[in-house]
């Protein structure tokens, strides 16, 4: 069980706004990603689910019950932080068993708990030492396994991922996704990583400055993004956003292309410009180019990492007319 | 080569930091030597000092003279007893700002600590009579009150420092993991907390034990710590160095004691945030 309902709320710190009324249904067993630039009010979002603040208005519910005025301790979710946030004087064992300790659960179902986690998570041989003999990959494993053993109906990540190195975050976010097939309990994960929101995520939820600006699967936003916000933000590398005159052929005031989706040519095509920096990645080659007429800004453009082009080289880009996104005045998908 | 220059380097660094190490525990050596002395010895030159006989005689006589146990006494309850009034009235204090900082938070810190910049005599004359009057003078739980007056705002500050560095987060984890605020108290902070209080209570035994202003100024015989039993045996004439030495010995060597036990504990306290 686990489906969390947000209706109209609201969060202010003192005059500022952070949350303006935001409605939003997370459904139980779902896992669903907030994600957004910085300051966009996404761990704010997810400390009110948490109970860490007071929203200034609205109501929270939790499996159908009001939950907005319920101190953390009992709304039964379960919380992993970007710091870990483990008991540093506690070894790992006790780290795990904290939360069932306050639960007053009998000892032996604690135990049974605890191997279960640590077994799960490859903690078995580290539950005697301290978290200061961990490494940071370990510790944000003591910090999943403390809020596993809970079985809390659903769990708050708050950019889990964000102090570990490249490597070790690709691997912990295949276990957090294992864990989630498995347990198939509802999970919330803020992020400003567009690429781990789009690789984990059932539902996306975008964010700016407070407002949601899309919610759909990874897939839906990619393809058709609501907004030019979303359409910049969803995609790596960003989309190009072309306006003047040739979003004007078009019929709109913005059109965007991904960079995934222009052709390349070194005889013909629509758009004539020229070859800047090229970022190899072996599979990929990512183009930065230039002079192509629209606007100051480079476009971006994806080639398969075996075409043979250099800085300076004149080309020719093609878009593929049915993967143009096309924008308004007011920057909405038309 | 590289090697080479390392040694010599590290060589005139371990010669500098002993030279300074000497010279600041010079003055403390020198009293411990003195107060071995007979009193016609002790004001001879450095070398005629050294070669000169041992005795106990000046350690007799100030036994004889005065109580040191009574000050001792003293001390020990004025130290311990403001002390402890001071981490009752400075740990919440300090918690409230530390955890639930408001906007003057910043403000009311620089307030305390600006109350330390003050020269104590300038508050002598109307403290004196306010004690006088209420029958304070020359009492321990006058000195006691004053004392912890005088540390409060250093405990304050100490004690903020520390429990600002037990990272917030670990305390919405407890509240997370349904601990109540007892338990959060309990489990959670005081543990976190310990090593920082247990420096603060040391570095203001210390100070409280070597106050000498108010403890002076406030006692006459009765409420008389260590303080006054040393000043009770200077004289502007500087006859009596060997037993003005052995008094200080006596009244130090508690507190170094206690000091060397807890040296890591302390050399912890006095840096602490210099380096992370």
């Amino acid at each position: 069980m686990g489906r969390i309902t947000l209706d109209k709320v609201t969060k202010s710190f003192g005059e500022v706004n952070v949350i303006p009324p935001l409605d939003l249904t997370i459904e139980d067993g779902e896992f669903v990603v907030f994600v957004g630039p910085s300051g966009c009010g996404k761990s704010t979002l997810l400390r009110l689910i948490a109970g860490l603040e007071d929203v200034s208005s609205g109501q929270i519910r939790i499996d159908g019950k009001d939950a907005t005025d319920m101190p953390p301790a009992k709304r039964g979710l379960a919380m992993v932080f970007q710091s870990y946030a483990l008991y540093p004087h506690m070894s790992v064992r006790k780290n795990i068993a904290f939360p069932m300790k306050m639960a007053g659960l009998p000892q032996d179902e604690q135990d049974r708990r605890i191997n279960a986690a640590a077994s799960a998570l490859n903690l078995t041989a580290y539950l005697d030492r301290r978290p200061g003999q961990l490494s940071g990959g370990q510790r944000q494993r003591v910090a999943i396994g403390r809020a596993i053993v809970r079985e809390p109906s659903a769990f708050l990540f708050d950019e889990p991922l964000s102090n570990l190195d490249a490597a070790l975050r690709v691997g912990m976010r295949l276990e957090i996704m294992e864990l989630h097939k498995r347990l198939d309990t509802t999970m919330i994960y803020v992020t400003h990583d567009q690429v781990e929101a789009m690789t984990m995520a059932d539902k996306i939820v975008v964010l700016q400055a407070g407002y949601i600006e899309q919610v759909g699967s990874p897939l839906e936003l990619y393809h058709s993004p609501r907004n030019e916000f979303v359409a910049g933000f969803i995609g790596s590398p960003k989309m190009n956003l072309l306006r003047g005159e040739v979003a004007a052929q078009h019929g709109a005031a913005t059109i965007g292309v991904r960079p995934e989706h222009l052709a390349v040519s070194t005889s013909e095509g629509q758009w004539p410009a020229r070859v800047g920096v090229a970022e190899h990645l072996g599979s990929d080659t990512f183009l930065h180019v230039h002079d192509h007429g629209f606007n100051d800004a480079p476009m971006t453009v994806r080639v398969d990492g075996e075409m043979p082009v250099k800085h300076g080289d004149r080309i020719f880009l093609t878009p593929d007319p049915s993967k143009i996104h096309r924008f308004d005045k007011q920057g909405l998908r038309i | 080569m590289a090697r080479a220059v390392t040694n010599r380097r590290k060589l005139i660094v371990t010669v500098a930091a002993w030279a300074v190490g000497i010279a600041i525990f010079f003055p403390i050596l020198w009293t411990v030597i003195l107060s071995f002395k007979s009193e016609g010895d002790a004001i001879k030159t450095p070398l005629e000092v050294l070669s000169s006989a041992w005795t106990f005689e000046s350690y007799a006589t100030v036994q004889e003279r005065s109580n040191y146990v009574r000050h001792f006494w003293n001390s020990v309850v004025i130290s311990l007893g403001s002390t402890l009034l001071g981490l009752i009235i400075a740990i919440p204090a300090a918690w409230a700002m530390a955890f639930v900082p408001g906007k003057q938070t910043k403000n009311v810190l620089m307030w305390m600590l600006s109350t330390k910049m003050l020269p104590p005599v300038g508050v002598l004359v109307p403290i004196y009579l306010i004690f006088r009057d209420v029958g304070l003078l020359d009492t321990k739980t006058g000195l006691v009150i004053v004392l912890t007056l005088i540390n409060l705002p250093i405990i304050v500050w100490m004690l903020y420092t520390y429990f600002k560095e037990i990272p917030g987060e670990i305390l919405e984890a407890a509240r997370m993991d349904g601990a109540s605020l007892r338990n959060e108290l309990i489990h959670v902070l005081t543990p976190m907390a310990v090593p920082g209080i247990a420096s603060t209570v040391l570095l203001n035994i210390i100070l409280a034990w070597n106050e000498a202003f108010w403890t002076l100024n406030l006692t006459a015989a009765k409420a008389a710590p260590l303080t006054a039993f040393i000043a009770s045996y200077s004289s502007p004439e500087g006859l009596f160095y060997a037993k003005l030495s052995a008094a200080s010995t006596m009244a130090i060597a508690p507190i170094l004691i206690m000091g060397w036990f807890s040296q890591k504990q302390l050399v912890r306290g006095l840096t602490f945030g210099a380096v992370k």
